[in-house]
């Protein structure tokens, strides 16, 4: 599998650290109950299909990436820069 | 039919004309007390337990392809009780305990081989933590003994003593671990199951739960409405869309973990051994082809492949720890998709939903698991009750904060 990164390009996997599902971007505020951490921290929807996913270029630029991609054929559809996608919202 | 060594000799004599199916199979009935989605390893054992311990017959258990199809038949077979914390440890003995009745038990060869599981260690850190779970092993009943560098050089010449990068320094070695066979084991449970009344019914996906009321009260599949009151989701790498049906998230993320056989071989590995450096395990089947692999692939993944960083890793520590395996061809890799939990231990428990059981989150050590597995989800389902050797096996766990983080490395997806 390659990720094409925004800022170096198509790089090979082994270059990133994967993180988990983008749940880790939707952080509840202070004061949350504790069900909705457990729902931030552990809960997922775990598709067999699109997801859209954290992974850091660790061996590359050092960026945060959110990547949209195939978990039943390892597709990767859109990559975008974590910063980016926090700053569209 | 009872299989037996005369049994054997006479069919020989006779042309094997006396043999029959295994197992029935029968169409699915309108209404069971009990369905068992997951025709796996824990599926048929819960089916069996149900039948057997609790004198349920009225079952069916629910396979979307064909029995034992999913990783059950996919994994490397070691069998073991080699845990370390209150939990986990009383659980895992239970079963090796089981293992070893198992064959008598079934009446069905599972090719249970004790041979011993060696896990080494490379640095004084390593040994003393090998030291400290060795000694819960032998309190909870079960065998460890820790091996300097030449007690291991005595049972395992072969291993390279000299490289400097990762010596080793001796190894725990667990005399009753070892493998069996594992589709024995799904067929020995679903013939069991089978011979008990239980209906296994495959090509049969479930496609909707029916809950009404909080209550479940059947099950939508491809062969069409079934009514029951109670309902176990045994899925393995499924759950998280079984469990999407009566509209649950799980704690769970499902990645892919691979293994590897080569050409059948002279018997040459006698034990199974673990690497502590960089993730390698390896053990030798009965048929002669070294069976290994390493860690899963680390990201979520549906795919039954696995990729190459984690090819080429498992090959690099094959060789740097047992450089003589470099000459054997491997044949087959494949994958299996686990069902991963944040902390790496297991769920057996009841749902919100009333009737409505789930048994999932076994990573890449369930098959070890499989026959308490079976006696402890049969006990909830029968009982409503957590059996007294899976009772921190909770779905909340992780919002209450009683973890089982067994490896100590944290509660996230992408640590175990
Ligand atoms: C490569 C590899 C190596 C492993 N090595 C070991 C090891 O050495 N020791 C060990 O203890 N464990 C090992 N494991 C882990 C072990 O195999 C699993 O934890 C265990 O088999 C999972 O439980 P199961 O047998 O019930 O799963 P499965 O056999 O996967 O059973 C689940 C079943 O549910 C069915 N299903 C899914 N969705 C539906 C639906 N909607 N309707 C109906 N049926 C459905 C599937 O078709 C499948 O047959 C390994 C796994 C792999 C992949
Ligand atoms: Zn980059």
């Amino acid at each position: 599998m390659r990720i094409p990164c925004p800022l170096c390009g198509p790089r090979d996997r082994r270059e990133f650290y994967y993180y988990g599902a983008d749940d880790y971007l939707r952080r509840p505020e202070e004061g949350a109950p504790p069900e909705a951490w457990d729902a931030y921290l552990h809960l997922r929807d775990n598709p067999a299909g699109v997801t859209r996913d954290l992974w850091h270029h660790e061996m590359g630029c050092s960026a945060w990436l959110v990547v949209t991609r195939n978990t039943v054929t390892h597709e990767v559809i859109s990559v975008r820069l974590a910063s980016e996608k926090e700053a569209a919202k | 039919m009872r299989y037996s060594g005369l049994k054997v000799i006479t069919e020989g004599l006779f042309g094997n004309k006396g043999w029959r199916p295994a197992w029935r199979n029968p169409e699915p009935k309108a209404e069971y007390d009990a369905i068992i989605i997951g025709g796996g390893g824990h599926g048929l054992s819960t089916a069996y337990y149900l039948a057997r311990n609790h004198g349920m017959r009225n079952i069916a258990v629910l396979e979307k392809g064909y029995l034992g199809g999913g990783n059950v038949g996919r994994n490397t077979t070691i069998v073991r009780a080699n845990y370390f914390l209150p939990g986990n440890s009383e659980f895992y003995s239970h079963s090796l305990k089981l293992w070893e009745g198992l064959e008598a038990e079934l009446n069905y060869n599972v090719m249970h081989s004790q041979r011993g599981l060696i896990n080494l260690f490379h640095s004084d850190g390593q040994r003393d933590a090998f030291a400290r779970r060795g000694n819960s092993m032998v309190n909870q009943g079960d065998d460890a003994i820790l091996l300097d560098r030449d007690g291991v050089r005595e049972l395992l010449p072969y291993l390279d003593f000299e490289q400097t990068r990762f010596p080793i320094y001796g190894g725990l070695l667990h005399p009753r671990g070892g493998t069996a066979r594992h589709d024995a084991v799904a067929w020995g449970y679903a013939r069991g199951a089978d011979r008990r009344g239980v209906d296994l019914i495959q090509n049969c996906e479930v496609t909707g739960i029916d809950i009404e009321n909080g209550r479940v009260t059947g099950v939508q599949t491809t062969r069409g409405a079934i009514r029951a009151r109670k309902v176990g989701i045994l899925v393995a790498g499924r759950s998280g869309q079984v469990a999407a049906m009566a509209g649950m998230r799980l704690p769970i993320e499902s990645h892919v973990l691979q293994a590897f056989v080569t050409e059948g071989l002279k018997p040459v590995i006698d034990h199974v051994i673990s690497f502590g450096m960089g993730h390698f395990y390896i053990s030798q089947s009965d048929k002669g082809g070294l069976v290994f692999g390493g860690d899963i692939d680390f990201y979520a993944s549906y795919a039954s492949r696995g990729n190459l960083p984690m090819v080429e890793h498992v090959m690099e520590a094959g060789m740097t720890l047992m450089p003589m395996i470099g000459r054997a061809k491997v044949l087959r890799s494949w994958g299996g998709i686990m069902d991963m939990t944040p902390d790496g231990s297991p769920i057996i428990d009841k749902t919100d939903i009333d009737g409505l059981f789930i048994d999932c989150g076994w990573n890449y050590g369930g098959f070890k698991a499989v026959p308490a597995s079976g006696w402890c989800m049969a006990h909830l389902m029968a009982t409503g009750e957590s059996h007294a050797v899976a009772r921190r096996f909770r779905l909340n766990r992780f919002l209450t904060g009683h973890l089982l983080d067994e490896e100590g490395t944290g509660s996230q997806h992408n640590l175990h």
